[in-house]
């Protein structure tokens, strides 16, 4: 075989490639069987109406989400249909509004806000319940994403994007189903440590 | 002057342009760091982020389709089938990327509907623009592949260059369908928009770039057509190999299975080895010929395209790649801190040396040289180098304070950018990217005048070998 051949390399680069994409395939088809709604690393869109807990566990050496007993989202139970309805308004939301170019979800978009992925678990919102005078932490949620300017408590503000109603509660369904995801552990110790920045 | 020749200024032209925009916005993105007040209720920062990172895009795009519109009637000695819809869709293409810079700055944003997707915005990182703007790219896009594939097939002949060129072109443009979809499972999503940016950036433009930038150093340096070759096939071999499961490392947190910690981590270590190949053969074929060549700025360029896209992409990239790592630096000022070196190694020095490889040969210069571009190469290396390393403190303090500290509540994200070296690091950023502008402001300037006054003085510079 000459190496110093092109032509060589050229086999070289296409066996590669080929084999490489095929291996991606594989791994790809796995994949979109686990993240689909219902697999087994992201549950379906009722979760909304469970509770959703982040606890560490032993035998992984990192937090999972564990679903609980049932947690209505603002006091109703809703139906696949309209919990797909409702993520699927969130999403619009999200997107519409361009949140990833603040925020980032599972560690991805812009860093200028806060990670979103675990946001539904912050403990955060317990204070932010008495400082919006809500009787729920998703009312406290859908009353902050309405109004933030008019709720701001840090030096870097979020503007007021005009979220409706509708949109706000379809955000916080978003945030409460994408808290439920198994993320390998991302974010580490979340909600696990009382950070004080007094 | 070939037509596809003269195309080639028009799209170099806009894309000097457009990376002017993308430093303004840039600039103005790290102001709100600074002053969080800055424009609010105008202008927000993600509005400033978005057309940063767009133009981003845009001008790399417009700087790679100049380049291959310059050296494509040199391969195949004929115009390009589709020339005359190539220089329509240019003037379409600038009039879009206006367009939607108009709506992102004035609109902004729209209800949650299909239509703000369609006509606003998509609010997905890097693929922003509205679907109407995104038809268009992937027309640009599809012209594009069938002026490379379509020309060879007529001129009945191929170089090994062209070829693996030609084959590049199938997955930039399939890739580049995922921006339209909105799918509503975030996981699932970000899992495909994750096959359009990766194998996009760190697949097809490195083979892109690789094609370019090996026409570039024949030209530059008079290497043997089978020597680059043969290296080119060894990158593409290096690059895929590594670069296709090395998508698994974008894999580490979004839901997908733990597989992915190891296979991502695994082959995404390996990805700085084909730029390291590029470093070794840059220094090869630069002492070979003794650094001697009739256009200093290209040359130099090339040089520092080869070592910021191993030192950005291959070095930077490693240090977070890991997931034992990456789970902390992940999502921090660390994971831009890369993002900006390696963008700026892998593409932005090589389209700049191709800039000046084509005033050479339009303005009809013997010899390129003097001042003027050696003040614009050393004051955006310097700015990049010093905004890199401002944003690496920053991001490793967010990554202590906020993530292992912390634990990425919203109280330990604050706690994370109030810490004095975030702020610092967001100063210096600030600095430095002024720097930066200067350099960019250098730089048109130097590339307006050559020929008219600075390279007349160049002419004590050997000619190549």
């Amino acid at each position: 075989m000459q190496y110093d051949d092109p032509k060589f390399w050229r086999a070289g680069a296409i066996s590669t490639t080929v084999v490489m994409a095929i291996v991606l395939i594989m791994l790809t088809v796995d994949s979109l069987r686990a993240i689909n709604a219902g697999g087994s690393h992201v549950p379906p869109y009722t979760v909304i109406n469970r509770h959703i807990d982040y606890t560490y566990n032993a035998k992984l050496a990192r937090e999972i989400p564990v679903i609980g007993a049932e947690e209505l989202l603002f006091g109703k139970a809703v139906g696949a249909g309209d919990a797909a309805a409702l993520i699927d308004r969130g999403k619009l939301v999200i997107q519409s509004r361009a949140c990833i170019d603040c925020h980032t979800f599972m560690g991805n978009g812009a860093y200028y806000g806060p990670d979103l992925t675990k946001a539904w678990l912050d403990p955060v919102w317990e204070t932010w319940m008495a400082i919006t005078g809500a009787d729920t932490k998703e009312e406290a949620m859908a009353r902050f994403l309405m109004e933030p300017d008019k709720y701001a408590t840090w030096q870097r503000k979020m503007p007021n994007l005009g979220l409706t109603r509708d949109e706000a509660v379809a955000m916080v369904a978003y945030l409460k189903w994408l808290s439920s995801i198994d993320t390998n552990g991302f974010p580490i110790h979340f909600g696990r440590i009382n950070v004080s920045n007094k | 002057m070939s037509r596809s020749k003269a195309l080639a200024v028009k799209y170099l032209s806009a894309a000097v342009l457009f990376f002017g925009v993308m430093t303004l916005s840039g600039l103005l993105s790290a102001v709100y760091y600074i002053n969080p007040d800055f424009l609010f209720g105008v202008l927000h920062f993600n509005t400033a982020k978005i057309l940063h990172i767009d133009t981003m895009i845009i001008w790399l795009l417009m700087g790679f389709m100049g380049a291959v519109y310059w050296f494509l009637p040199e391969e195949f000695g004929r115009e390009p089938v589709g020339i005359w819809a190539a220089e329509i869709l240019f003037f379409v293409f600038v009039a879009a990327v206006l367009a939607v810079a108009a709506i992102f700055l004035f609109v902004q944003w729209g209800p949650s509907t299909e239509t703000t997707l369609w006509l606003v915005q998509q609010g997905r990182k890097y693929v922003e623009a509205p679907r109407w703007a995104a038809v268009g790219v992937a027309l640009v896009m599809l012209v594009f592949a069938w002026n490379v594939v379509g020309t060879a097939l007529q001129a009945r002949r191929i170089t090994g260059i062209m070829a693996v060129m030609s084959v590049n072109m199938v997955p930039l443009v399939l890739l580049y369908l995922i921006a339209f979809p909105a799918i509503d499972n975030m996981a699932v999503d970000l899992y495909w928009w994750w096959w359009l940016v990766h194998l996009w950036v760190e697949a097809t433009w490195e083979i892109l770039i690789g094609c370019i930038m090996a026409l570039a150093v024949m030209k530059l340096l008079g290497t043997s057509r089978r020597i680059v070759e043969g290296w080119l096939y060894i990158e593409v071999s290096l690059v895929l190999g590594t670069g296709i499961l090395g998508l698994g490392h974008h894999y580490f947190w979004i839901g997908t299975p733990d597989y992915w910690l190891g296979i991502g981590g695994f082959f995404s270590a390996l990805e700085p080895l084909p730029l390291l190949g590029m470093v070794v053969h840059a220094i090869y074929d630069a002492g070979v010929h003794r650094m001697k060549t009739t256009n200093r700025p290209a040359f130099y360029w090339t040089l520092a395209e080869a070592f910021g896209n191993f030192l950005g992409g291959g070095v930077f990239g490693f240090m977070i790649t890991l997931p034992q790592l990456n789970l902390f630096a992940h999502g921090t000022q660390w994971t831009v801190s890369h993002g900006h070196f390696a963008f700026w190694g892998a593409y932005a020095c090589g389209v700049l040396s191709v800039c000046y490889i084509a005033l050479q040969e339009r303005r009809k210069l013997a010899t390129v040289d003097g001042p003027g571009w050696i003040w614009a190469f050393v004051l955006l290396n310097g700015g990049l180098v010093g905004m890199v390393g401002s944003l690496l403190v920053a991001g490793m303090a967010q990554a202590f304070f906020e993530r292992a500290i912390g634990g990425s509540t919203l109280d330990a994200f604050i706690a994370g950018q109030e810490n004095p070296w975030f702020t610092l690091g967001m100063y210096s950023r600030f600095g430095f990217g002024l720097v930066f502008g200067a350099g960019y402001l250098v730089l048109v300037l130097n590339l307006l005048a050559l020929g008219r006054r600075e390279a007349t003085l160049a002419l004590r510079v050997a000619p190549a070998e």
